[in-house]
């Protein structure tokens, strides 16, 4: 059925069937017997990889001239009277995450076999992949809050069937939690599109694009919309103080759940900001951004602190991802291409590092069937495989340069240094404490004397180390030569901070006025001189806003 | 009083195509009566319940039918029997969901009432009766034939409330619904006789038109009251519900299906047409009224329903949770608030039914194993049937690609549009409790700790009542729109003579 799709080359609905294929996926999963669990596991596998595929064809046929532009757009009128559409695209802000998240899924259901009742297991998890992909593809606002809040479902039946411990707590804490924030969201939603019916006195739409364009509503009553959707996004991301269902979350869930809540479900929030948040309301933004800024900061000290303190390797991972996840935002709040591009690239670089991270523990798990740091110890001796991909991993993690964190970390802290100072010198205060959680941790996990079960622990089986190399091919080829990535996004970065310039009367970017407009290109560009947009990007930007700058 | 009068020395035209649901309904109970008590003998013992079914269908093959009829003949819908019974597609929708109620529940009550030992043809009589009752509600198009409908559906659910004869809760129940019920519809019949004495009529088009010219409001106002009070009983919202826990809980499981669905559906007929349509000159003085009950629905049933550990009563605070989403839409008095209303209707309906099917085959012997404990380890003996009601219950916390979730999206809609953001934020938050207990469900039925649920069994009629809610539920919760286009088609008209 697929090889007649892949054969149609032209007008292919590449978008829809990324969408559509999981859900067949887990249909036909349904159907088979609960005693095969093999087959369950086969469609599994077969509908990730392919969707998987999908996205690699996506990487190469995407348009990057137009990066800013939304591209393999797909439409159709989904609930006519109200003017809801099936309404998808995808430009160089979401390419990524929708490649990433389609390259993930196979490694987490490849990685790990539940331990029981793998049919529903396989299922979810494919209908988690679907929602997904929806929310990063939608540019319909009923579309992306369907799908926002339809990943609920199939992620609380992970991990209350199939987590640990408290799981049923943590797995009820996460859907109250989430779904408290995207009610609200509701709320405001339906009130945006209500307000822009009134003030463009058309018809109802919720086109993305047309009320982003349109700016119609008023100041006061966008803020008040933008609050709405900033807590929705908030409590996903999670923004101190409302990340404490995190941990609970992540520690109880299933590895592979815990892969993709790391993975991919935190950055359904970031991006969220991005493209429901900046983009439709640039003013409410500017003006929150400092709010932002802030709790991005106290996320990064605060998730570090506590991550120091964690006797639980599985919870230590949990809050390092709140710390991270403070970089993201307060990249995505510095307001210039270099935070937003650097918040992006951290999308995926905390993905990618977390995820593998969240895999080892969960093949030591399986082990030892303990997480607690101090039950563990000498682990270097008994499996240097597994010792060696947690170095790596960790050095990500940790931000060493040459590794793909340094890439993100880098644009974030030199994008908000160039705008807010301050909050970057704090910040960077979590790289520090980032290096002692982590180096402490390995110390005490893998070096010292290994007694009793540690020393008889086996190694990675080559299944495990399979999976976990496309991860650290992506940390390395990331941290070296970033520049693929890095301008497919630039475009539509720009068209963000531009539309924010446009509509916002008295904003201009904040960019360094010493820099001769290449100052982070080094990390993207430098290596490459005929690197298209590059000079474009130069003129845009830096060119105005320096001009005013320097005429003053 | 002339008006009156001149009524008294006509003979009503009547058209009698326009009430061939009501007459279906009516005719089918009591030819059926006949019929059983002659050959009771011969014919096999689920001849009632698939009488009953086919009947329920008949009803809302009939009302299709007239609505293509008031489609191409009269667009406005019309009003027979001397402009006391209106046909429009308002009308003909609660009719059709009122018929599909006794449809379904009438399939499934025949293994119920087998297994509980208590079978017998009365129960789909007064059922069928009962529905007659709803079905004049939904086209009374005059205060007193509402009250005649709502006594003819009253009378027989109190009998039915209290059928299983050998539960004490049962005869609890019927006893309960009873007197409150009769006091309801005092205050109903005394509301009735002020607004009589505000306007001078109780036809419902003619009070439309006087209550806007009225100088002295006060004796509309003091109707108004005893309406909302006499309606708001049977739709069950606060702080008229709370005969609504131990009546859910005592009576028979399939009763509870009708009364969910059926009965839920008929008061909120009455309420809307005589609010929203023949009162709407006076709405920005109900709608306060509307907006306390509202809140109050929704805020006390979500969180008085997290405390219960039955699952019956569970549901009973959520289903005056749902009063208050509909009365919601009911509160912007506007025709999107009366489209979302009825879509929220059509959507519970079908949701009711289903889960208290869930509920009257998971109690199994006795009708008394509702308890949250005896729904654990569910989802491992009779996987299908808890997916199906995890599927309901999903729907009703307001989960998207299902019906609940569209019906909360639109009477929320509908409050926005009017500029009601603080209903808005009220509704969404009790919704967040309300899901809570609805997970609490799911949680016990998938959760570690084994339940003896081995004894569980799911008779076939049961399995395919709930498939059907389910497929309904989900398919138009996907493709949304021929029902969007139903219930926007359903605008209710008030025609006088």
């Amino acid at each position: 059925m697929t090889a007649v799709y892949l054969a149609a080359d032209v007008g292919f609905p590449l978008l829809p069937a990324m969408v559509a294929l999981p859900v067949i996926g887990a249909l036909l999963i349904a159907l088979v017997p609960s005693s095969r669990a093999e087959t369950a596991k086969a469609f599994a596998v077969i509908t990730s990889v392919l969707v998987g595929a999908l996205g690699v064809w996506l990487v190469t046929q995407f348009d990057t001239d137009a990066a800013a532009s939304f591209q393999f757009g797909s439409q159709q009128s989904w609930i006519d009277s109200v003017g809801i559409q099936w309404l998808a695209g995808i430009d160089g802000i979401s390419l990524w995450l929708v490649v990433f998240t389609a390259l993930l899924f196979p490694l987490a259901i490849l990685a790990i076999d539940p331990e029981h009742d793998a049919k529903p297991y396989f299922a979810w998890l494919l209908v988690l992949e679907a929602g997904c992909l929806g929310v990063f593809m939608a540019l319909d606002l009923f579309m992306f809050f369907v799908f926002f809040e339809i990943v609920l479902v199939p992620m609380y039946f992970l991990i209350a069937g199939w987590g640990h411990g408290n799981r049923q707590y943590a797995a009820m804490k996460f859907f109250l939690y989430t779904m408290l924030g995207s009610a609200l969201m509701l709320v405001g939603m339906l009130s945006l599109v209500f307000l822009h019916r009134s003030a463009t006195g058309g018809e109802l739409t919720f086109n993305l694009v047309e009320i982003a364009e349109s700016q119609a509503l008023g100041t006061n009553a966008a803020r008040w919309v933008f609050v709405t959707f900033a807590l929705a996004f908030s409590v996903k991301v999670p923004i101190w103080p409302l990340h404490t269902w995190l941990p609970d979350a992540h520690t109880e869930a299933p590895t592979a759940g815990s892969v993709i809540l790391a993975g991919v479900m935190l950055k359904l929030g970031t991006y969220g900001f991005l493209r429901f948040g900046l983009y439709l309301f640039p003013e409410a933004s500017t003006w929150a951004a400092p709010v932002f800024l802030t709790l991005g900061v106290i996320g990064i000290v605060y998730g570090a602190i506590v991550a120091t303190m964690q006797k639980d390797l599985k919870r230590l991972v949990a809050y390092s991802s709140v710390a991270h996840l403070g970089f993201i935002v307060l990249g995505t709040f510095a307001l210039n291409t270099e935070g937003i591009t650097g918040g992006l690239l951290q999308m995926i670089n905390h993905g990618v590092s977390t995820g593998a991270l969240f895999l080892l523990v969960g093949f030591m798990y399986d082990r030892r069937h303990t997480r607690m740091i101090s039950e563990l110890g000498g682990l270097q001796k008994s499996a240097p495989i597994m010792a060696a991909f947690f170095t790596v991993v960790m050095l990500s993690s940790i931000g060493l340069p040459g590794l793909n964190g340094f890439v993100g970390e880098f644009l974030i802290l030199t994008g908000t240094f160039v705008a807010h100072r301050w909050w970057a010198v704090v910040a960077t205060t979590g790289v520090i404490l980032a290096a002692l959680y982590l180096l402490w941790a390995y110390q005490r996990v893998f070096h010292g004397p290994a007694e009793g079960e540690n020393a008889t622990m086996p190694d990675l089986k080559a299944r495990e180390i399979a999976v976990l190399v496309p991860f650290v091919v992506a940390i390395v080829f990331m941290g070296i030569y970033p520049k693929p990535v890095i301008e497919r996004m630039e475009p539509a970065v720009d068209a963000l901070v531009a539309h924010i310039e446009t509509h916002v009367d008295d904003f201009e970017e904040p960019v360094n006025q010493g820099r001769a407009g290449h100052g982070w290109h080094a990390i993207g560009h430098h290596s490459d001189s005929e690197g298209h947009g590059d000079e474009d990007h130069g003129d845009e930007d830096h060119g105005e806003t320096k001009d005013e700058g320097d005429d003053h | 009083m002339g008006v009156l009068l001149q009524t008294a020395v006509e003979i009503p035209s009547v058209d009698w195509g326009g009430l061939t649901p009501l007459l279906i309904m009516s005719g089918g109970s009591l030819i059926f009566l006949t019929i059983w008590s002659l050959l009771s003998d011969r014919l096999p013992s689920r001849t009632p319940s698939v009488f009953t079914s086919l009947i329920g269908v008949a009803t809302m093959v009939a009302a299709a039918i007239q609505w293509g009829r008031i489609n191409d003949d009269h667009p406005q819908g019309f009003s027979t029997l001397a402009g006391a019974f209106g046909i429009d597609g308002f009308s003909l929708l609660l009719t059709g969901l009122i018929g599909s109620a006794v449809a379904l529940t009438a399939f499934y009550a025949h293994d119920y009432l087998e297994r509980e030992d208590i079978n017998s043809a009365e129960f789909f009589v007064l059922l069928m009766l009962s529905a007659s009752g709803g079905i004049v509600m939904a086209g009374a198009n005059d205060l007193i034939v509402l009250f005649l409908g709502l006594e003819a559906l009253s009378i027989a659910v109190y009998i039915l409330a209290a059928s299983h004869l050998r539960r004490v809760e049962s005869q609890e129940a019927g006893l309960k619904y009873f007197i409150l019920g009769a006091f309801a519809s005092a205050f109903l019949l005394y509301g009735i006789a002020l607004m009589y004495g505000a306007t001078g009529s109780t036809n419902l088009a003619h009070i439309r038109d006087s209550v806007v010219a009225l100088e002295d409001r006060g004796l509309a106002f003091g109707a108004m009251a005893l309406l909302l009070v006499g309606l708001g009983f049977k739709v069950a919202a606060v702080p008229f519900h709370s005969w609504t826990p131990d009546v859910y809980h005592g009576a028979p499981s399939p009763v509870v299906s009708y009364m969910a669905s059926a009965v839920k559906v008929a008061g909120f007929a009455g309420l809307l047409r005589v609010f929203n349509v023949s009162l709407a000159g006076l709405a920005e003085d109900w709608t306060p009224m509307f907006f306390v009950l509202a809140c109050l629905s929704m805020v006390i049933g979500a969180v008085v329903g997290i405390v219960q550990d039955n699952v019956k009563r569970m549901l009973a605070y959520s289903s005056i949770s749902h009063a208050g989403f509909i009365l919601v839409g009911a509160e912007a008095a506007s025709t999107e608030g009366m489209s979302a209303a009825l879509y929220y209707l059509t959507a519970y309906t079908f949701i009711a039914v289903g889960s208290f099917a869930v509920i009257a085959v998971v109690a199994r012997r006795g009708d008394a194993a509702t308890g949250l404990e005896d729904f654990r380890g569910l989802a491992k003996s009779q996987p299908a049937l808890a997916l199906g009601f995890t599927i309901l219950l999903l729907a009703q916390a307001g989960v998207p690609f299902t019906t609940g979730f569209l019906a909360k999206f639109f009477v929320i809609g509908a409050a926005i549009e009017t500029e009601a953001y603080v209903l808005g934020v009220i509704a969404m938050v009790s919704a967040v409790v309300g899901a809570f207990l609805y997970l609490r469900i799911v949680l016990a039925m998938y959760g570690d700790a084994q339940g003896e649920t081995e004894d569980v069994h799911v008779p076939i009629t049961a399995a395919i009542v709930v498939g059907i809610t389910v497929v309904f539920t989900v398919f138009f919760g996907i493709f949304a729109d021929p029902l969007i286009d139903l219930v926007r088609d359903a605008s209710p008209v008030l025609v006088g003579r």
